[in-house]
């Protein structure tokens, strides 16, 4: 049974078991590759996308229950999002494994985040190479608020 | 503009905020198949029978007997099969490897395999195997501890760590007519990785092809961390068996529980001090054991041990030491490159026995490191004069004063809260003669705006592409923008070695500036593009000179082990539930001494996330290893800093050139990670849990609380002065109490 849902501003019909993890139908269905798996068990968060505007660990989320939701991910932002941007400029990429989901919880904290909702906000988003700090000051960047 | 020492746009930085960086999981081929690896599930034995309990239509099978050339990962010793023959030396050992078209079916695939099991030995001061000892002696030992007042001991204790790079191994496979060697069955491999070169000559030995036969393509990686070192030989030969007997691309793609039970870990140590220290707590003789335990087969386990055993003295002088190390083996899985490489371990033992000595003579930690810290003109363990680049006092000074360390130790006694430091070194480049070894070569090619590097050191996250770059457009003098950065494909670049050893910046970024001056040199007057028009392609190759000065014995480890070091020290305040008996780091500083940031924010993203992974590694980074088998192989329950476990991380950069060094830069990379776990411990000595061990987890700090703030000094100085009395008397040398 055809499960409908709407990618980034498109609606799109996926023909798929209703079991199937959202993060494979996005990666090898959609080819939007930019949503990673680091640990397929929601651990991890680098396969984060915004279900019905809400951050997802898409590794944990069958395709039925993304029916008639809308879902972005990292391709949906366009690089025109100043968070990309601020990502760029203040060194919250380092790998880039967990970019693209760190930033999508990163959109979800909103337009101005306190330290404390970045810290919980994210804390369910690993990055091994930056020590989180770099992220936080992109964040702020992106926020215009002034720099640490 | 100049680009060195400005925080220029990293050259790869919108392909991965956009999700466009191609990693190797987002690549696909043409009739692809995918692969996977039956691995042993005993730690010990031999192989009585394979069975395959499946339909294998459709199935490519790959054993030991379907390899061409030897079945070893070719890397320092040949002891390392690709696939087990007979023998089973560790759990997760790769036994058969399957491929299909359909993942389902391949994961369905049920294969059994009978064993002959064997006992298995998981101590490694019980190993019958010794991969390697090594030795360093300075001075004369006895005379040393004749010297000395005191005589502090200590044994300390650090375990695995796993690299924890958040994109798991990866590789493709592709095999001939599209691959070079055409017809004639060469081969393709794309993969996430450190070292193309190092896979590359695993490939030519495992499957007998000649060097243009074998092609090597580092995709986007997501993260290494050392991890990515040598594995990626294992793995990349699977793929390419399995590619070659099938004949179509074949993919391997770790799941995490895959790659932390079968891949590579730091080695877990066990470093004995025996230190001789005059009353004013001048250090008069060392004496150090380093054990490491090397996992079931050699891999690099002998040159982490040399870069530990180097860096065990810390960055102190004393006349006479003696370090005696020895890897062995175990029969746990392989053991191998993980960032800090044997100094973290080895570091981690000096720094928590300086505070041990500190203690039993009633001083200051920090006098008794100013006083004992290298300066210029001092010499190291092997011997190595220290030049104008020697910052340890420094590094020192700076920390304590930007920490007000002394007042605010004296004003958190008593309190749930510590606070500690650690000096530590950590020296750039390989080991000794190694880099005369590698012999590695860079090269430039001119384009018509300005020139493209040709290096094989890869870009894992750290800033390799940009902070290249950055050495090239300044010394070519044309703008960073105008500096282009090849793959690291083997086939289009010279080996410039492996992406290691803190060595990418200070010794590949050098072979660069040459290739640069040379470059500017030819040109003249011209810009490139008329330098093109009128003298055609110009490629410019360099290979590494060793610098007149640096001299090395490897027969009896003397000499200068490093072009040079980087000096740091990590000053954190820890506060520890004295319900849950949890630590948490509440204030972190460390001070880097880095010769020349080459980019600042690169630089110091470095500090701050190796500074990060320390803090795991003293505090929550824990394998739990059961029957050989690494128990908590998942994210779930095998965990690294969170936003929430990682405290603010003050970050002073200080900068003293090497002469040797682009721009005067030395390593940055590993460094970081050398200091956290020492400093952490120390502080947890000051709030009153006397540890020697790490991961400092909730259960080792409850059982180290008997040793309460009130009660701690008196018990140190019980336990210092066993310790004096026993030793003393074997060298005849009675006991002094420290007044």
């Amino acid at each position: 049974m055809p499960i409908t849902l709407t990618i980034n501003g498109t609606r799109t019909r996926i023909t798929a078991h209703p079991m199937t993890r959202l993060l494979d139908v996005l990666r090898e269905d959609c080819g939007l590759t930019g949503t990673k798996e680091g640990c397929g068990e929601g651990e991890c968060g680098a396969c984060t996308v915004l279900l019905d505007g809400v951050p997802v660990n898409s590794c944990l989320v069958p395709l039925a229950q993304a029916d008639g939701t809308h879902v972005a991910t990292i391709e949906g932002l366009r690089g025109r999002h100043p968070l990309q941007r601020a990502f760029v400029e203040h060194g919250g990429a380092q790998c880039g494994i967990c970019t693209p989901g760190m930033i999508m919880a990163a959109v979800a904290l909103g337009r101005k985040p306190s330290m404390d909702a970045m810290r919980v906000g994210l804390a369910g988003n690993l990055c091994r190479c930056t020590g989180y700090w770099a992220i936080y000051r992109s964040i702020r960047s992106a926020a215009g608020a002034s720099k640490r | 503009m100049r680009a060195v020492g400005r925080n220029v746009l990293r050259k790869d930085g919108v392909s991965k905020v956009t999700g466009a960086a191609r990693y190797i999981d987002d690549l696909t081929f043409p009739n692809l198949l995918y692969g996977r690896t039956i691995r042993s599930t005993i730690p010990a034995g031999e192989i009585a029978g394979v069975h395959l309990n499946f339909d294998t239509a459709g199935f490519t099978i790959v054993d030991y007997r379907d390899i061409a050339g030897r079945n070893i990962v070719a890397l320092i010793e040949d002891d390392q099969p690709c696939l087990a023959e007979r023998e089973i030396r560790h759990v997760a050992e790769p036994i058969l490897l399957l491929a299909h078209a359909d993942r389902e079916r391949l994961l369905a695939a049920d294969v059994q395999i009978d064993y002959r099991a064997s006992t298995p030995n998981y101590d490694p001061a019980a190993s019958a195997i010794t991969f390697k000892t090594i030795t360093i002696d300075k001075g004369d030992l006895d005379r040393g501890f004749a010297a000395a007042d005191r005589i502090v001991e200590g044994e300390y204790r650090v375990g695995h760590q796993e690299q924890l790079y958040i994109e798991p191994n990866g590789v493709i496979a592709v095999p001939g007519p599209d691959g070079p060697g055409g017809d004639e069955g060469g081969i393709v491999i794309y993969g996430s990785m450190q070292c193309p070169y190092y896979v590359h000559r695993a490939i030519t030995v495992l499957l007998d092809l000649p060097d243009d036969h074998v092609r090597i393509i580092q995709t986007e990686t997501g993260g290494g961390f050392g991890g990515k070192e040598e594995y990626p030989s294992m793995i990349a030969g699977h793929a390419a068996l399995l590619a070659r007997k099938a004949r179509r691309p074949v993919k391997i793609i770790y799941d995490r529980v895959e790659d932390m039970l079968a891949t590579t870990k730091r080695h877990p140590g066990i470093i004995r001090h025996r230190t001789g220290v005059t009353r004013d707590g001048r250090l008069t003789a060392m004496e150090i054991d380093v054990l490491l335990d090397g996992g079931a087969y050699a891999t690099l386990s002998a040159v982490v041990l040399s870069r530990g055993v180097i860096h065990a003295s810390g960055p102190y002088r004393c006349d006479h030491i003696r370090v005696r190390g020895r890897a062995t083996m175990t029969n746990t899985p392989p053991n191998g490159a993980f960032r800090g490489f044997g100094a973290p371990q080895t570091q981690f033992a000096t720094e928590v026995h300086m505070d041990r000595i500190a203690d039993a003579l009633g001083l200051d930690p920090v006098r008794v490191r100013d006083i004992n810290a290298l300066r210029p003109g001092d010499t190291t363990a092997t011997g190595q004069r220290l030049g104008r680049d020697c910052s340890a006092r420094q590094v020192l000074r700076e920390a304590v004063a930007r920490t007000d360390f002394t007042r605010r130790r004296k004003a958190l006694a008593g309190s749930n809260r510590g606070i500690g430091l650690s000096l530590f070194f950590h020296g750039s480049g390989f080991t000794g003669g190694g880099e005369v070894k590698l012999a590695s070569k860079a090269a430039l090619a001119l384009t018509e705006r300005g020139a493209r590097i040709l290096v094989a050191s890869t870009e894992i996250g750290q800033g390799t592409r940009t902070m290249h770059a950055q050495i090239v457009a300044d010394t070519l003098g044309v703008p960073y923008d105008c500096i282009d950065v090849n793959a690291a494909d083997t086939g289009e670049v010279p080996n410039s070695g492996p992406t290691v050893a803190s060595r990418t910046c200070m010794i590949v970024g050098r072979i660069l500036q040459r290739c640069a001056e040379d470059m500017r040199a030819r040109l003249g007057a011209m810009t490139p593009r008329q330098y093109l028009r009128a003298h055609g392609p110009l490629v410019v190759t360099k290979e590494y000179e060793k610098p007149s000065d640096i001299t090395w014995d490897d027969s009896s480890y003397r000499g200068d082990a490093y072009g040079s070091y980087g000096w740091a020290c990590d000053v954190v305040e820890v506060e520890v539930d004295r319900d849950t008996w949890q630590a948490t780091p509440v204030a972190f500083t460390t001070v880097h001494e880095i010769g020349k940031a080459i980019h600042p924010m690169l630089a110091k993203g470095q500090i701050e996330g190796g500074s990060a992974q320390g803090i795991g590694y003293a505090l929550i980074e824990e394998v739990v290893m059961r029957d050989g088998r690494m128990a908590n192989g998942q994210l779930t329950n095998y965990t690294i800093p969170t936003t929430l476990d990682t405290p603010a991380i003050e970050v002073v950069m200080l900068e003293n050139p090497y002469k040797h060094g682009p721009f005067g830069a030395k390593g940055v990379g590993e460094m970081p990670i050398d200091g956290p776990a020492p400093a952490v411990i120390n502080a947890l000595r000051h709030a009153g849990f006397d540890l020697r061990e790490i991961p400092a987890t909730p259960e080792k700090i409850m059982r180290a609380r008997s040793a309460s703030p009130e009660q701690r000094r008196p018990s140190a100085e019980r336990e210092s002065l066993r310790s004096s009395a026993r030793s003393g008397s074997e060298l005849g040398v009675g006991p002094q109490r420290a007044k």
